[in-house]
């Protein structure tokens, strides 16, 4: 974050990242990083891309109630796996990753919270959009009292209600700020994870130069968002939508991931969470067969037991052939598709490690 | 154990047949259900209790739009086909049209020369489709219009599906306090003295303030702020009125809220905290719907029973298919139990609000006569084993 930025400063460092007051340009800003992802950073870098994840930023949206924060913070101990360190960032002021974690409210400062598999560390950030705009006003315009007197005002808290395009680029201009920052040439994090508001605001959200230009025609705040939004376009970010095989999640992540490559935003993968195991795939059973299958393993045969067994397989087909056709439509997207399995226990903390190794495996 | 608390069974049809129950509002966390449950209770009012019925939905799932009529997003009600009209009832849906119940609120409150001149502002473009709360906000506007038309009986509100469910509640508030706030007012002052320039105002404190608000976000973006703003303005008074009315309406005896929720750790997070704030805010909560609720068929037989036969048959080689119903009995059976303990949590802090459980549907709602079925579960809901 800034303020560790600038606990280490060096002589005639200039900020970057939420800070650039300078458009992009070829070989400077996105463009420079962009070269970092091809993994030349130095032979067995722990923080070399990992090829499967091929990405500094993973921004993961999905609709509210798919488990999206479990998945963000999954992918975010997938990737700190063996000495690695990440972020994972929040910025809708849910507290989730708090919750999850069952730790306190986080602050906006970047904490450790979990210990990855081998040796690994994930931080955790929850970003506030009125200290991020004071933090930016602090940094560039050395405000001192004037920032204590917007505040005092409400003018911060009206900026960024007024204007949510104004909110989202300093929220994203943060989240930039963190993935690109380095100490000494290296990186602080090997990948930042963005547990990103749901579907259906995501491309508003990441589309941060379409939302300011309406607002704001010249400026710093147009060069920042322009900057910004060639970082989100560029391959160090990748969008990964998480669904149910249900169908208004499955819905959504059809529409976002449309609109999402409309807006020339990058997308990663489609992300299913609590799948169920596929069982009885040669289909419907027999009353008949299963009253043989249960005299077998010494359990009752009676009419309730051998009609009830029924009904619940019947059930569970049902739903199975639902799955697999919303499974077809996700298949359609053409894009790479991880499945998560149903945590038994719900989401511990253990089920997060199992969700994490799932997540690693994937190709 | 907290789990073991009995909650009392909410009796769905005496809310719908009381005549003197006009507003039913459905509210909590996006994803368990909100819109099948408000349309299914709708559907049941008109065709159980002879009402005439108008369910306003907000982002309804395509199909079961479809199924109500409401193919097209016209701001209006449309009467639902295909609903049984023998007792006198009928059914009536709509799908809010945020922007457009924006624009004809500020048609309302102001001249069209004006109203145009608004339209036309980034500001009111930017803020009526996406400031935080607006939806909230125009789903209470839309609500007051409906109860003033007076041409049914009985309103069924889905609520937005808010980051916080507590958004619906805080709109009018929210949108008062903005209206009204110190900044505003400052931002006004020029205009109302008649000063062309917002910032010609020299105090000590407005001078640095303007300064760094030049900088940062440049002259044109203030101007079109002012303009904005001083629109606003002149139609406060009536934003505000109109607001905090349809809020005290949703106090009093004609409206019954109606939590909903899934047996999940955030659902029940969020209706608990939701049933917390209604009894603060002296909002008549009438109880949980708790939708997707698994229970099985033979409580008798244990998981770990299940479980050890179907591990038995697979070591003998045999019965595979048996030994996979096993296993999906096994796993109905944990589900329900953690189920049961997630929704106890609601039950220990809220022991007097009844609850009905709506037993998990295999397949998604899309048709009236899917709705038929939850509206039936909603009304006998599943005893408690």
């Amino acid at each position: 974050m800034w303020r560790m930025r600038r606990a280490q400063p060096k002589a005639g460092q200039q900020p970057k990242g939420v800070g650039d007051s300078t458009p992009p340009r070829a070989g400077g800003g996105a463009g420079r990083v962009e070269d970092e992802t091809d993994g030349c950073e130095g032979e067995r870098d722990v923080n070399q891309v990992n090829p499967f994840w091929p990405a500094r930023l993973h921004v993961v949206t999905g609709k509210g109630g798919v488990g999206k924060t479990t998945v963000a913070a999954a992918l975010a101990l997938a990737l700190a796996t063996g000495g690695r360190r990440t972020l994972l960032v929040e910025v809708e002021g849910r507290q989730g990753i708090a919750q999850l974690f069952e730790i306190p409210p986080l602050p906006y400062q970047e904490r450790p919270i979990a210990a990855a598999a081998d040796g690994g560390e994930v931080r955790a950030l929850a970003v506030d959009p009125e200290e991020a705009l004071l933090e930016y006003l602090d940094l560039f315009y050395r405000l001192g009292r004037a920032g204590r007197v917007l505040r005092k005002l409400g003018a911060i808290d009206f900026a960024t209600t007024i204007a949510p395009g104004l909110r989202d680029v300093l929220l994203t201009g943060k989240v930039k700020e963190a993935t690109t920052r380095t100490v000494d040439g290296r990186r602080i994090y090997q990948a930042v994870v963005l547990d990103a508001p749901p579907t259906g605001r995501i491309t508003r959200f990441l589309n941060v130069t379409a939302e300011t230009a309406r607002l704001a025609k010249v400026g710093p705040i147009k060069t920042q968002s322009e900057g910004v939004a060639a970082f989100l376009r560029s391959p160090m970010t990748a969008i990964h939508v998480v669904t149910l095989l249900e169908e208004m999640p499955v819905q959504e992540t059809i529409d976002a991931i449309g609109d999402l490559a409309a807006a020339g935003l990058p997308i990663g993968r489609v992300i299913v969470n609590a799948a169920r195991p596929p069982l009885l795939t040669a289909g419907r059973i027999t009353q008949a067969e299963l009253r043989r299958g249960l005299a077998a393993a010494g359990l009752t045969t009676d009419r309730e037991a051998v009609a009830g067994l029924q009904a619940e397989a019947k059930a569970y087909l049902t739903r199975q052939k639902v799955e697999q056709s919303l499974r077809a439509e996700l298949d359609e997207l053409g894009r790479p598709i991880v499945e998560l399995p149903l945590l038994p226990d719900g989401v511990t903390r253990a089920g997060l490690d199992t969700l994490a190794a799932t997540l690693l495996a994937a190709e | 154990m907290a789990s073991d608390l009995q909650a009392p069974v909410l009796d769905v049809d005496s809310i719908l047949a009381d005549r003197d129950v006009r507003i039913v509002v459905c509210c909590g966390a996006g994803g368990v259900g909100k819109t099948t449950t408000a349309a299914a209770l709708a559907l049941r009012a008109a065709e159980q209790h002879g009402r005439r019925t108008v369910v306003l939905t907000i982002d309804p799932a395509r199909r079961l739009a479809q199924a109500l009529g409401l193919t097209e997003l016209d701001n209006t009600p449309r009467l639902v086909k295909s609903v049984d009209a023998a007792g006198g009832g009928e059914l009536h849906a709509m799908m809010l049209d945020m922007k457009r119940t924006f624009d004809e609120v500020v048609l309302a409150h102001t001249d069209p020369v004006k109203a145009e001149e608004i339209f036309n502002n980034p500001f009111y473009q930017a803020m009526s489709s996406t400031f935080a709360g607006t939806q909230e906000y125009m789903a209470m506007e839309k609500l007051g219009q409906l109860r003033a038309r007076d041409t049914w009986d009985l309103i069924v509100v889905d609520t937005p599906p808010s980051r916080s469910a507590l958004d619906f509640l805080d709109a009018p508030a929210r949108l008062a306090r903005f209206l009204d706030g110190r900044m505003l007012r400052l931002l006004l002052a020029p205009a109302r003295a008649g000063g062309r320039s917002m910032f010609n105002l020299v105090t000590a404190s407005f001078g640095v303030f303007s300064r760094a608000v030049q900088k940062v976000l440049g002259a044109q973006l203030l101007s079109d702020l002012s303009g904005f703003v001083a629109a606003l303005d002149s139609m406060f008074g009536g934003f505000r009125e109109r607001a905090e009315q349809t809020y005290r309406v949703l106090q009093d005896r004609e409206t019954a809220f109606l939590l909903v929720a899934a047996p999940e750790p955030d659902a029940i997070r969020e209706a608990a905290y939701f049933a917390g704030r209604l009894r603060q805010d002296r909002m008549p909560l009438a109880g949980l719907v708790l939708n997707r609720v698994h229970r099985t068929q033979l409580p008798q037989l244990s998981a770990a029973r299940s479980l050890a036969a179907a591990a038995a048959l697979d070591q003998a080689g045999e019965h595979d298919s048996t030994a996979e119903v096993l296993r999906i009995h096994a796993g109905l059976v944990d589900q329900g139990v953690r189920e049961k303990r997630v929704a106890g949590r609601f039950t220990r802090d809220f022991p007097e609000v009844p609850v009905a459980e709506v037993p998990a549907q295999p397949a998604d709602v899309h048709d009236i006569d899917g709705l038929r079925t939850i509206g039936a579960a909603l009304a006998r809901p599943l005893s408690r084993p």
